[in-house]
């Protein structure tokens, strides 16, 4: 199971062969219950300093992929390798140490947030919970951060209802990358946002993936954003993964159907290129 | 007055709130939309356009106000009326029968403890009278028209996907086939596929019942889909209006343009930009102070 790991010496995180299912009561009255396989036999591997782009219609199990690969929900079966050990397979206290190095940014900014919390304790949460250096470092570091990614040290005592939406989502990314991990997932980070905000926020991902050396897993349903973020793609319909491959090679050459439909679905095809 | 052919006719419509009414959230909006055709209004959130759609239903919030401007509709038989001054009473005739709206979420939108064939029949009973078997044929033949199959009227929002909600949205406020829709963000909520199966859905509804349509989207990718005519909105004013074509491949705003550079491109050979304010008054003047420093 592990000879993918051996071989590809560059490659950060591989999963191999999740399995995730949900029951779903149905029925009269919700007596009977029908299994749904949000993940079958799914397999991916993000390579060092890339992003790789996992997309799909919603109910294709993108976002349990996301959730499944960082433990954040338990797996029926599969092994998420990460730094040499499988994350599946650890405990609680080692998990909460491994997940230093894996943080996540959400999809909803209004949802994601915690309302009572000021923005210098949402972002500082992180290094408090593991330990990082004194309460100044902490607070040198948050407020670090929170510049990096185009807010101010005044921001640090503010609540997140007074801030918009793409603000919202950089004390999000704020959050994630203050503990400097090594794999960061995004599940939909820009779908809540204006068009003209999406651009700001993917070129701000970009520019701290570069710097960071961060690795990517960019959950997306917009081909047109992923295009311009990502370097591979898995596709993913009914909880399987349908197709795989570099960007150039899903756009130019899609072989699977659905990948096809995907693309054709594209807003604006009608627009002249300007 | 002037005489239009125009379905809607927007003249001066400026909108604020009732505690500072010099602050304008709309300012001075004048379009008009005719039937059978689409107009997109384009801008970012805050742009007002929202607003301006609300203002045309009437249904603007109370710490709103319109400070000027007419909504000028051609109600067919009854000539041509100017809906803010109708009272409350001929408004609620016109809503749902004359115009109609479709909400951005429908996740939110629809009632939870109504099955959808009711919420769709509501209107049907309210403004035409249809009742007993003759409602239940309508709703079975608006489900369908919209792509639900008909045995989902008993069922309730909450059993249906995104796309079918938003479908049965579609239904509920084209159940009196309305002259005007007004669709405010239609498909924002929803996954890409599901998307372009709505837009082509109102784009035949549409061209099959002659109705105007004021489509309300960020997305200029969706203009490209869908519009006639284009109009931007850019911190409460129109900035640019036109047809599809002017718009979209012959901006003269320089906030079109900013706004047209950062919709990504599927093929990703355009290199992606954030939004550009650079053309702003006063952005213009920091920049001359920090040439000049």
């Amino acid at each position: 199971m592990s000879e993918s790991t051996l071989n590809l010496g560059n490659v950060i995180l591989v999963a191999n062969h999740l399995v995730k299912t949900y029951r779903q009561r149905s029925g009269k009255f919700g007596f009977g219950t029908t299994l749904v396989k949000a993940l079958d036999d799914v397999s991916i591997s993000l390579r060092e300093g890339s992003t790789l782009a996992v997309v799909g219609e919603s109910g294709s199990g993108k976002s349990t992929l996301a959730r499944c690969l960082l433990q954040l929900q338990p797996l029926d079966s599969g092994e998420v390798f990460f730094d040499g050990q499988d994350l599946a397979k650890l405990d609680g206290a080692s998990l909460r140490a491994a997940r230093k190095n894996l943080q996540m940014v959400f999809q909803d900014p209004f949802a994601s947030l915690n309302p009572r919390m000021r923005v210098g304790q949402i972002v500082g949460e992180g290094l408090l919970i593991h330990g990082l250096g004194s309460g100044v470092e902490q607070q040198q570091k948050v407020i670090a951060m929170l510049k990096r990614v185009g807010l101010t040290e005044a921001d640090m005592q503010k609540y997140p209802h007074e801030f918009s939406g793409g603000q919202r989502q950089r004390i999000g990314i704020a959050r994630a990358l203050v503990l400097k991990p090594k794999v960061v997932v995004c599940d939909e980070p820009v779908s809540a946002l204006d068009v003209s905000i999406q651009a700001q926020i993917l070129l701000l991902l970009k520019e701290l993936q570069v710097e960071m050396g961060l690795s990517y897993i960019f959950i997306s349903h917009d081909l047109r954003v992923v295009r311009h973020i990502a370097d591979d793609i898995v596709v993913m319909n009914q909880g399987k993964v349908v197709e795989q491959g570099s960007v150039v090679d899903i756009y130019q050459q899609p072989k699977h159907e659905y990948t096809r439909n995907l693309l054709a679905a594209i807003p604006g095809k009608k627009m002249a290129n300007a | 007055m002037t005489v239009t052919t125009a379905l809607l006719q927007l003249e001066h419509v400026s909108i604020a709130l009732k505690k500072t009414p010099s602050r304008l959230l709309v300012n001075n909006v004048s379009f008009a939309i005719e039937a059978g055709k689409t107009t997109c209004v384009v801008g970012e959130s805050g742009s007002g356009k929202s607003l301006t759609a609300l203002s045309v239903m009437g249904l603007l919030s109370k710490q709103l106000q319109l400070i000027t401007g007419k909504v000028l509709f051609n109600d067919g038989d009854a000539g041509v009326q100017d809906l803010t001054l109708l009272d409350a009473e001929s408004l609620r005739k016109i809503r749902g029968a004359k115009i109609a709206m479709i909400f951005q979420e429908p996740m939110t939108s629809l009632n939870p403890v109504l099955t959808v064939g009711y919420q769709i029949g509501e209107s049907l009973t309210t403004h035409l009278g249809l009742k007993g078997d003759a409602l239940k044929i309508k709703i079975a033949s608006l489900l369908e028209m919209v792509g639900i199959p008909p045995s989902r009227a008993n069922s309730y929002p909450d059993e249906l996907s995104g796309g079918q909600r938003q479908r049965v949205m579609i239904a509920m406020s084209i159940a009196c086939e309305p002259r005007l829709l007004i669709a405010d963000e239609p498909t924002t909520a929803l996954d890409v596929t599901v998307q372009a199966q709505i837009l082509k859905l109102l784009d035949a509804l549409k061209t099959r019942m002659n109705m105007g349509m004021l489509f309300i989207t960020h997305d200029f990718g969706v203009v490209a889909d869908i519009a006639d005519n284009v109009v931007v909105m850019f911190r409460g004013e129109i900035v640019e209006a036109g047809t599809k074509d002017q718009v979209l491949n012959n901006p003269q705003h320089p906030y079109t343009k900013a706004l047209l550079a950062c919709v990504p491109d599927a093929e990703g050979k355009k290199p992606l930009k954030p939004i550009d304010y650079a053309w702003l008054p006063e952005n213009e003047v920091a920049q001359n102070v920090q040439v000049a420093l």
